[in-house]
């Protein structure tokens, strides 16, 4: 059996489309079995509610007079992307304020456009005969502007992999905090709510299709990017009008240490036309898996911990090598629920028809990293390998002479075995000189916690850790932790001298 | 009854909770100690009853004692329920109802400030009123 989209749009234009949401559509199949539950179900709405970084808006001002050609423009201290004709610009939701920084961004704007509050614009020009207005101040309002537009490039994630942190020291990242030693797992996304997940061949979902966008009724605009549905990682690029979407949907936030972002509410309700609607949205949290990923690897393939499903994320509780770890959202399920809810009333009410996709979305591409045709500088680029080493048994006096002699602020201690136990370092020396105590050997005095380096790893890694622990240099060991360079911040210097004159 | 009690870096290397213990025969719960060169920090969970006598005692020994009435605070008008505070604060002082709405047992709360820097929408304090904020 199948039901055409015209019956279903006449049924919600009667009011007697039955429309339930993706939550409650397992067990109706369950229950029902497959058939039946075609011929009962017309409609299941979908909602996720999270971090949505890459999102933002168009906005038409309207012209000034005398009029300007706007090439530069700030919104409350953010710039917006003006590279759009005369009075239109774009706003990122990441994009920082110059003032205010990770406090207020992007996101915030349109936050506070939709709020009802008021935005300083302020915009530069060059002068033109058509525009010869050289700069502009104003507030506005959202009434105030042609067009609000959303467009947002990469919306409604599939899914996405939990984070974790085997590290000894907590993270902050877009994944909010992650405790040090696996203390703790984040995950993001409503798992059996979320629209892909409930039609992952994009049989349902395309360009055309309305959708719920912020409280208000938008569109899918096509594939988003990074769109990756061969390793069930679909994205949606969404598009929606700003004027009619509500705070309560639109959210500015702050990830600790890692910048400004925007937290959006998007639904998507999925006609149900044949056998396979049926059986897609039937999926259910222990279907759906993602892998946990150690943040503490600096790198774009960080390595999986373990696979797991949302079910068991949602538990609050999972195990990881015998050890209870405690899970926890970064977007609100309560909220993705408001979200398929709502689309559920208005489906009900009559208040959106439906449609298939004007244009089909690919169901089989796969991302791609970033092809970089410059090479990226690792550490054994620029490591010093004339160090002279020091015996862990050697007496303080030969460590001063050789400091002296080599004129270099550390020395890497190590043993018999060429293995690093510790550096010592001038001051080290200096202070054992002046106060010399019963300490005799370059043991005694040395620093046993070394921060070290691999000749593999990228600079911009290796820097990270020079400013962490603020030192000056790294030991570069290799895999038997046997010292092999030093990396000094002398030698980064000179690399940056490099880096941007080529 | 928690209290915020504050130590000088020579009032630290004598034993002001065990001396307070000693002469009030309260027993005081020490649910975080910080302690650094200079000067230390106790936060003490004492019985109710018994909190003006610790106060007091512990004042007269010489270190400065603040009675802190309230733990972290959440301004629901911020609050997205996202859930980001639960797994990261060391006294399981969030969780969620049955409706996935945030909930708080704010008497748990340690005062440690993980949640603070933690919340995604600026939603908790520990500190002062909540902001008033124009909705
Ligand atoms: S992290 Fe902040 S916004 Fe999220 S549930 Fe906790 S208090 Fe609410
Ligand atoms: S301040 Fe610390 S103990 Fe208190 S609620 Fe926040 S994380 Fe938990």
């Amino acid at each position: 059996m199948k039901k055409s989209i015209d019956l279903i749009n006449e049924r919600i234009r009667d009011g007697n489309a039955h429309v339930v949401t993706a939550e409650e559509m397992p067990l109706i199949v369950t229950e029902l079995g497959e058939e039946e539950a075609l011929k009962e179900v017309d409609v299941v709405t979908t909602g996720t509610f999270g971090a949505m970084c890459s999102s933002g808006a168009f906005l038409n001002f309207g012209h000034a007079e005398p009029p300007i050609r706007m090439e530069r423009v700030w919104l409350n201290d953010v710039e917006v992307f003006a590279g759009l004709a005369a009075v239109d610009a774009y706003v990122g939701a990441t994009q920082q304020s110059t003032t205010q920084q990770s406090v207020y961004g992007g996101a915030h704007i349109l936050e506070d456009l939709i709020g009802g509050k008021s935005i300083e614009l302020r915009a530069i020009s060059h002068g033109t005969d058509c525009y010869p207005r050289r700069t502009i101040t104003t507030q506005l309002v959202l009434d105030d502007m042609n067009q609000a537009i959303m467009v947002n490039p990469r919306n409604a994630y599939q899914r996405y992999n939990a984070a974790t942190n085997t590290t000894d020291r907590t993270l902050h990242t877009y994944m909010g905090m992650l405790l040090p030693h696996g203390g703790n797992i984040a995950y993001s996304g409503s798992g059996v709510l979320n629209p892909i997940s409930n039609d992952p061949k994009f049989r349902l979902i395309g360009s055309g299709v309305p959708i719920f966008l912020g409280g208000a009724i938008g569109t899918v605009v096509g594939e988003g990017t990074q769109h990756s549905p061969a390793g069930a990682f679909g994205t949606l690029m969404t598009c929606g009008d700003m004027k009619q979407m509500s705070n309560t949907f639109v959210r500015a936030a702050t990830m600790h240490g890692y910048g400004v972002t925007l937290y959006l509410g998007v639904g998507v309700p999925l006609p149900i036309i044949d056998i396979e609607s049926v059986r897609s949205t039937a999926v259910t949290d222990r279907d759906i898996s993602v892998d946990i990923l150690d943040y503490g690897v600096p790198s774009s393939n960080r390595p999986s911990i373990r696979k797991v499903t949302y079910e068991e994320l949602k538990s609050g509780m999972i195990t990881i090598n015998g050890e209870d770890v405690r899970t926890s959202p970064l977007s609100s399920l309560k909220r993705a629920r408001i979200v398929a809810d709502t689309l559920k009333d208005w489906v009900k009410a009559g208040k959106m028809q439906l449609t298939l996709p004007a244009v089909r979305i690919n169901p089989d591409k796969a991302g791609k990293p970033m092809r970089e045709t410059a090479h990226v500088p690792r550490v054994i680029d620029i490591m010093d390998r004339r160090f002279i080493p020091i015996d862990e048994e050697s007496p303080i006096k030969v460590a001063a002479e050789t400091l002296l002699k080599d004129e270099t602020n550390h020395l890497p201690v190590v043993n018999k075995k060429g293995q690093l136990v510790g550096i010592v370092t001038t001051y080290d020396v200096s202070k054992a000189v002046a106060r010399p105590g019963n300490k005799t050997c370059v043991r005694d005095i040395m620093t046993k916690k070394v921060i070290t380096t691999n000749p593999d790893e990228a600079v911009d890694v290796a820097i990270q850790k020079l400013e962490r622990h603020n030192i000056s240099a790294l030991a570069v060991v290799d895999r038997e932790n046997k010292v092999v360079a030093m990396l000094t911040a002398i030698a980064l210097g000179k690399l940056f001298e490099q880096r941007w004159s080529r | 009854m928690k209290l915020l009690v504050s130590v000088s870096r020579k009032q630290g290397k004598y034993p002001i909770i065990a001396q307070v213990v000693k002469e009030t025969g309260v027993l005081v719960n020490v649910e975080r100690a910080m302690i650094d060169s200079h000067e230390g920090e106790l936060l003490i969970d004492v019985p109710d009853d018994s909190c003006e006598l610790v106060r007091q005692k512990i004042a007269g020994l010489g270190a400065s004692v603040r009675i802190l009435d309230r733990g972290i605070r959440i301004d629901t008008r911020e609050c997205v329920d996202c859930g980001a505070c639960i797994s990261i604060c060391p006294q399981e002082v969030f969780s969620f109802g049955d409706d996935w709405g945030i909930l708080v047992e704010e008497e748990k709360c340690v005062i440690c400030g993980k949640c603070v820097i933690a919340c995604p929408h600026s939603a908790l304090f520990l500190s002062g009123e909540i902001p008033e904020r124009p909705f």
